[in-house]
């Protein structure tokens, strides 16, 4: 139990510092390194190895932006192993549906509620 | 600057691009590395500890509690942006709030706050996804193209 936590903290930490490597380093915009971790997310899941991750790490694998990739890729998958080559398209968003959703309506919540500050 | 751009510039602009480049202060890599290590695994171990409250009190498994944990997350996340905290974070904690979740929340919260003075439909509606769009359009079409080759790998494999 411990040990997950430990892993989670690790793991979560190292994906956050490969992003501000890429921001430091190579001096790539918060935009560029969020969508290149995404796209790593997504290719680490074609080649299977984000699932291995996530069984190790907990939510240091699936808190991270490189989960997002991930889940696209698992959804996609899943509804095309059902319903054949279309099902990659109708179930991109099957799994992120949580993340992006509720990102609109709590975002939209915040802009009702909360007024820009200096 | 790209290459192409800096063949153009006449002998003048390149040495002020010279003398420009030499007083910009260096970035502490390591020190800002650190920081990004710890902010970044102290959220992700306090999602840790919210999928670990799924699965014990809710009806979730270990694998389906990480989109309950992503939402709650992603709560706190825009709850602390809207009140000016989040932002606050970011800048000691650079990518260490920017890659886990809440650095998503945090784009869309703060564009959809920042703009809400342009109106509810043309301002928060419309610029809600300046900053975290790239993301999804890139994580989508990436996502596309790795589901198809795994398709067409699965259907040729058996």
């Amino acid at each position: 139990m411990l040990a997950t936590f430990f892993w989670a903290f690790v793991v979560g930490g190292l994906i956050c510092v490969v992003g501000q490597f890429m921001l430091d380093y190579f001096k790539l915009t918060p935009a560029h390194t969020l969508s290149t971790l995404v796209v790593l997310g997504a290719i680490l899941d074609g080649l299977g190895l984000y699932e291995p991750l996530i069984d190790f790490a907990g939510a240091g694998a699936t808190v991270p932006i490189t989960s997002f990739g991930n889940a696209l890729v698992h959804g996609a998958l899943a509804e095309a192993e059902q319903h054949g080559l279309v099902g990659i398209v109708t179930g991109i968003f099957e799994v992120t549906s949580a993340g992006i959703s509720s990102a609109i309506i709590f975002g939209f919540l915040a802009a009702l509620f909360f007024k820009p500050k200096g | 600057m790209s290459n192409s751009k800096q063949k153009k510039l006449t002998p003048a602009q390149k040495e002020y691009q010279q003398f420009a480049n030499q007083r910009n202060p260096e970035r502490p890599i390591w020190s800002n590395c650190l920081r990004a290590f710890l902010v970044g695994g102290l959220i992700c171990t306090l999602g840790q500890a919210i999928s670990l409250f799924y699965t014990t009190f809710f009806d979730f498994t270990e694998r389906t509690a990480s989109d309950p944990t992503a939402a709650t997350l992603i709560f706190i996340a825009a709850l602390l942006t809207g009140l000016g905290v989040y932002d606050h974070l970011a800048q000691w904690a650079g990518a260490g709030t920017a890659v886990p979740v809440t650095g998503f929340s945090n784009a869309i919260a703060s564009a959809a706050i920042e703009h809400r003075s342009e109106g509810f439909i043309l301002g928060v509606g419309g610029n809600m996804f300046k900053l975290a769009g790239p993301v999804i359009v890139y994580g989508v079409v990436a996502a596309f193209f790795v589901g198809l080759i795994r398709y067409i790998l699965m259907s040729l494999g058996g």
